[in-house]
């Protein structure tokens, strides 16, 4: 009962905060949407950090390494410490700037600009929405599959079918009125400072389990003596999960591939367009990497010392122990249920920190690049209107879909990254490139979703999660494959107009 | 100075496939395999090289276009 009390407490404090957001709006469209460009450069890094990171940089993180060791935080952290900030360098700043000039909103409505294709952006709506839902309803699902495992016994009598815990269609149900609640009130000014706070919160408890933990494993007297004494027991029986034995190197390089996916998030473009000014990206760009790293080495620690963790003579985490129940188990049985309530409240953070993002990005796309371009002369006060409807609906839409979509959904989640990032040749070329054309994006496009489906459908619709392309993640493939279209039908095909050029490379 | 931080840019990437520390699971300090402190190590060295790009490849005409913007902000298509 203690852990449902600490997240309830959670819960209204964040909604709240959300809810005290709301003050600060101005009731434009423009505000509800980008925060009227007023984000500021710790408030962006906040935000763009937790969106950035799910529930899988708490959960995922100690699970994997609990499966293959160490090598997770190479092919996973350090990996995105290099390709985040790069996209946000090459990426973000200069679609920020952009944004700015021409007044973007949505990622369709500049490759539509850019490229001059009203049709380039009917073809890029459904894979970009197509895309995200299965990263929303990964979230959506986890959040009340956590609740429900941290409150099982929690009731006496009540929810018997669900080891008398909140039943996950409830814990779901709460995690999206939550979210919705401080997203249709606060919109982009709401999910910002709620980001900043649960980034704080899923960062400070990330370490806090740690050193728990560690205390708890080592048996000495300090922290410092504590963290040796833990490795120590896996060096002993388990040398192997210290060393990259289980990952093959061609892998791990085609992993390279995946942070790159940041370039083409549609919610982490809208995040980019609230920047208050350029030097806004600055702090952001140099403190990704660090924050990555604080939040990922003690999971992966923790992860490792899991498969070697023995208490009273018995192994802590049993191998074959699911991945994703791993730091669950280790809270649970090395801790309270106080360490275990915030933790949980830790990992919703992470979760919900996606989400709000996810849900308003959506919800705008729908306002932007459908409903405008139906009704284009729509006063302000429609367009906040419509948005706030969207939002409503597509929340909607995802909880129901969370209730009957099958559990292989969580093996979709590589997939999307890999959509993402064979885009990313795409965004790069609109930007840096003038000879891209109309015919190269839509080659590009074609070429992505192709190599997509097939290897999608080759793996047995993500069934087989060790499937490989060249001895490499599919991406690797997906990715060259866009980029050659791209280039070939773009040197094949008529340059852009003068106009386009003068607009996107001014001389 | 801004083709160096492109060099380091790439210097990290390449790097970042350390492919002699693959079967090493020797400890420093007594507690962090090698191949987790190496990748800590290139964390912060990815860090640095950041600050390095925002210092010397800034473009820096985007400063210029801040100060523009902010004397007539741009809003968007429905303001």
């Amino acid at each position: 009962m203690t852990q449902l009390q600490i997240i309830i407490g959670y819960l209204v404090l964040l909604l709240c905060l959300g809810l005290y957001s709301k003050r600060l709006a101005r009731g434009t469209s423009g505000d509800y949407m980008l925060a009227s460009h007023t984000i500021g450069p710790f408030l962006l890094l906040m935000s763009l950090f937790g969106t950035t990171m799910t529930a899988f940089a708490l959960v995922g993180s100690t699970g994997k390494s609990f499966q293959i060791g160490i090598g997770v935080y190479g092919m996973l952290a350090s990996a995105s410490g290099i390709g985040h900030s790069l996209c946000f360098l090459l990426i973000g700043l200069k679609l920020w700037s952009l944004g700015q000039k021409y007044g973007y909103r949505t990622q369709i409505q500049f490759f539509k600009d850019r490229l001059q294709s009203e049709r380039i952006g009917w073809l890029l709506f459904p894979i970009l929405v197509g895309l995200i839902i299965p990263y929303l309803l990964i979230g959506v699902m986890s959040s009340g599959g956590v609740i429900n495992a941290v409150t099982r016994g929690a009731f006496e009598t009540a929810f018997a079918d669900y080891g008398n815990g909140v039943p996950p269609w409830l814990g779901s149900l709460v995690i999206c009125g939550v979210v919705l609640a401080y997203v249709f009130t606060g919109g982009m000014r709401g999910t910002a400072w709620a980001n900043a706070f649960q980034t704080a919160v899923f960062m400070i408890l990330g370490v806090v389990t740690f050193v728990v933990i560690a205390n708890a494993l080592g048996g000495q007297d300090s922290l410092l003596a504590n963290i040796p004494a833990a490795t120590k027991q896996v060096q002993e029986s388990h040398p192997e999960m210290l060393t990259r034995e289980k990952i093959s190197e061609w892998t791990f390089m085609s992993f390279m591939l995946i942070p790159l996916s940041a370039g083409m998030f549609p919610h982490l473009f809208q995040h980019w367009l609230t920047a208050k000014s350029a030097a806004s990206f600055k702090l952001p760009v140099v403190v990704h990497p660090i924050f990555i790293m604080i939040v990922w080495v003690p999971c992966v620690l923790v992860g490792v010392w899991a498969t070697s963790a023995v208490v009273n003579g018995e192994l802590l985490v049993p191998p074959g122990t699911k991945d994703v129940t791993v730091l669950g188990i280790m809270v649970a049985k090395l801790s309270g249920p106080v360490l275990s309530g915030f933790l949980t409240a830790g990992i919703l953070a992470a979760v919900m920190s996606s989400l709000d993002s996810q849900f308003l990005c959506i919800g705008t796309m729908f306002t932007e690049d459908i409903a405008r371009s139906l009704k284009p002369d729509a006063d302000d006060k429609s367009t906040m209107v419509t948005a706030r409807l969207f939002v409503v609906a597509v929340v909607i839409v995802t909880y129901l879909l969370s209730l009957i979509a099958p559990a292989r959904v969580f093996g979709l989640g590589i997939w999307c990254f890999s959509g993402f990032a064979s885009l990313v040749p795409l965004v790069l070329a609109c930007l840096y490139w003038e000879r891209t054309t109309k015919a190269g994006a839509y080659a590009s496009v074609a070429a992505t979703g192709g190599t997509w489906i097939y290897f999608f459908v080759q793996s047995g619709f993500a069934e087989n999660p060790k499937y490989a392309v060249f001895g490499m993640l599919p991406v690797a493939t997906m990715f060259g494959a866009s980029t050659v279209a791209l280039i070939v039908v773009s040197l094949m095909t008529k340059p852009p107009s003068e106009d386009v050029l003068a607009r996107f490379f001014p001389r | 100075m801004q083709k160096l931080v492109w060099v380091l840019v790439v210097a990290l990437i390449v790097l970042h496939q350390d492919c002699w520390n693959w079967q090493n699971g020797n400890l420093i300090f007594g507690f962090l395999p090698v191949g987790l402190a190496y990748h800590i190590v290139l964390s912060i060295a990815a860090s640095a090289v950041w600050l390095l790009a925002v210092q010397y490849a800034w473009p820096d005409h985007l400063d210029a276009d801040d100060a523009a913007t902010a004397e007539a902000p741009a809003e968007g298509a429905g303001e």
